[in-house]
């Protein structure tokens, strides 16, 4: 086993634990802790993967924005941090086989999969992967019509949130 | 290649070749020198930041017309360590109803939040710690975990004034993260490149100060407020809230605030001098040895500290709305605007020599500036027209 095998194994473990904590916690601000706990556990992951761009902006975008703006939300609406109710509700059985036959379809599926055994291909020295993400994004050839309209379809959501919030006098 | 031309990979190429002949795996004795060599650094942040602590209230004290400590040792050098013993033997105050672990956590998470900066900043020209090729965005996802740390803080203290504070502080630093992100980019546009390193060894002519002085001072605004020091000390807010997201902590827990937000100051003045003043170059000085090649980054680290004290020191306390008006309807439309005209003007220049680039540049920014502040000038005016007005009216009533 390689050193980033088990480097691997200790920060998915602890991504997933992580994970089951937000949904089980009784706190709604530790849920929102442990989020962020998850979240970094993603970027570790992406920088296991040589994707050291996507990993900070995993930590700006969503420690720094998503999970402090949820944050926010639950200690302005909420006086009682504490959910007393039950955990789940008749149908948890249901959820459960759901997921269960989702786990094991795609084992299935995976483990007849080759590319799971290939190892990646090494990247040849001073390979700048922020500049080939920057061309790939902005270049007809690449992906600039998808960029373009992700960009569109958040300007409408900000313009939709600003007359939302507006207060018209 | 010696000791004096590259002292770390020496040291290092020592320590390794010491680890291994003690029968030690090669790969084991790489983890364990790469600790020691992330638990120096630290030590030596650590250092600084006791003498921080001299630094600030002997500067204060000269702002002020005082002297400042002067009783222990030459110039009160022990005071510091006075300090330090008096935090330790205090007694460690939990308030009731606090959230234990996320109480405790929250001041380590603030002091990790600037001693990971220290992990992107190249001190030397052979002393980078990390080579990220995205140092300058690394920055920013630093800030976000500082941010946490002080909600952390200011929701498990279970006191409200801390919860004010903190609302105050994470609503500042998640407003000037904006304009301070856009004058990033700006550094990255003369560089093109996001890596530190690049970026000085890109300034080998010019500093960018010359090239964008408009953006180095954007820049300084948005440190501040992300330091959260005067005049955007409202989280503090004396007056107010007595002392802000810190108010229930006590001896080192609040030490490692304190500690946190000087060595926090320093490391900024640091990155502006890295992005804006040429980091450890100048004037080919930093070829000659490391060693003054760290003597002329601590300095540039050192005086943009002090600019960010002398700013503290001579400025007032503005309100939350002002602050939350300056930066939304001011200053993040300004940067965006110079950070679309530098690009422009960037992409424009690209060909020519190197003066008329400089010169280029540099009146775009003058012209950015004066536009902003022609803008600003009109809108104030019509304000106060307004305020005026209304209060003739009033009086015209009675």
């Amino acid at each position: 086993m390689t050193t980033e095998q088990i480097i691997f194994l200790i920060v998915a473990g602890a991504t997933l634990a992580a994970g089951l904590l937000v949904v089980t916690s009784r706190n709604l601000i530790h849920a929102a802790l442990w989020l962020v706990a998850t979240l970094f556990g993603v970027a570790i992951l992406y920088t296991l993967l040589n994707a050291g761009f996507i990993a900070v902006v995993q930590v700006v975008v969503y420690i720094g924005a998503i999970a402090i703006l949820f944050i926010f939300a639950v200690m302005l609406t909420r006086k009682d941090m504490r959910d007393s109710g039950p955990q789940h509700n008749k149908t948890w059985w249901l959820g459960a086989l759901v997921s269960l036959l989702t786990f094991g379809g795609l084992f299935a599926v995976l483990g007849q999969w080759s590319g799971l055994a290939k190892t990646g291909a090494e990247l040849p020295a001073g390979f700048d992967s922020v500049a080939a993400l920057g061309e790939a994004l902005t270049s007809a050839n690449g992906y600039v019509l998808p960029f373009e309209v992700a960009s569109v379809l958040l300007l409408a959501a900000m313009v939709g949130a600003v007359y939302l919030a507006f207060n018209k006098k | 290649m010696n000791f004096w031309t590259d002292p770390l990979k020496v040291a290092a190429d020592w320590l390794q070749g010491v680890f291994t002949s003690w029968g030690m795996n090669e790969v084991f004795a790489h983890v364990l020198v790469a600790f020691l060599g992330v638990l120096l650094l630290i030590t030596i942040l650590m250092v600084i930041d006791i003498f921080l602590v001299w630094i600030e209230r002997k500067v204060v004290a000269r702002f002020q017309d005082r002297i400042g400590p002067n009783r222990l040792g030459p110039f009160g050098l022990i005071q510091p360590f006075a300090d330090i013993i008096k935090l330790i033997i205090k007694e460690d105050t939990t308030p009731a109803g606090a959230d234990k672990v996320v109480y405790n956590l929250a001041p380590i998470l603030s002091m990790m939040s600037v001693l990971i900066i220290w992990s992107v900043v190249p001190i030397a020209p052979v002393i980078l710690s990390v080579n990220l090729n995205v140092g300058v965005l690394f920055l920013i996802a630093a800030g976000a975990i500082g941010t946490l740390s002080i909600i952390m803080a200011g929701w498990s203290s279970n006191n409200k004034f801390a919860l004010i504070g903190a609302f105050r502080q994470v609503a500042m630093m998640v407003a000037f993260e904006v304009p301070m992100l856009a004058m990033l980019l700006i550094p990255t546009i003369f560089a093109g490149s996001m890596n530190m390193n690049d970026i000085i060894q890109a300034q080998g002519g010019l500093w960018y100060f010359v090239l964008s002085p408009l953006g180095a001072l954007i820049f300084l605004v948005a440190i501040i407020a992300e330091l959260g020091r005067a005049p955007f000390d409202l989280s503090e807010g004396e007056s107010e809230l007595v002392a802000g997201f810190n108010i229930e902590y006590s001896g080192m827990k609040f030490g490692m605030f304190y500690a946190g937000e000087l060595l926090h100051a320093m490391t900024f003045g640091g990155i502006w001098g890295i992005l804006f003043f040429g980091g450890y170059r100048f004037f080919g000085l930093e070829q000659v040895s490391p060693f003054l090649a760290i003597a002329i980054f601590l300095f540039k680290a050192l005086l943009g500290y002090w600019v960010i004290m002398w700013v503290k020191y001579t400025m007032m306390r503005i309100r939350i709305d002002q602050m939350l008006v300056f930066n939304w309807v001011f200053l993040t439309p300004l940067s965006f605007a110079l950070l679309m005209v530098t690009a422009l003007m960037n992409a424009l220049l690209q060909g020519a020599p190197v003066w008329l680039y400089a010169a280029g540049m540099f009146l775009s920014n003058v012209v950015v500036a004066w536009i902003a502040l022609e803008v600003a000038r009109s809108v104030s005016r019509k304000e106060r027209q307004k305020v005026e007005g209304v209060a003739q009216v009033a009086e015209a009533h009675h």
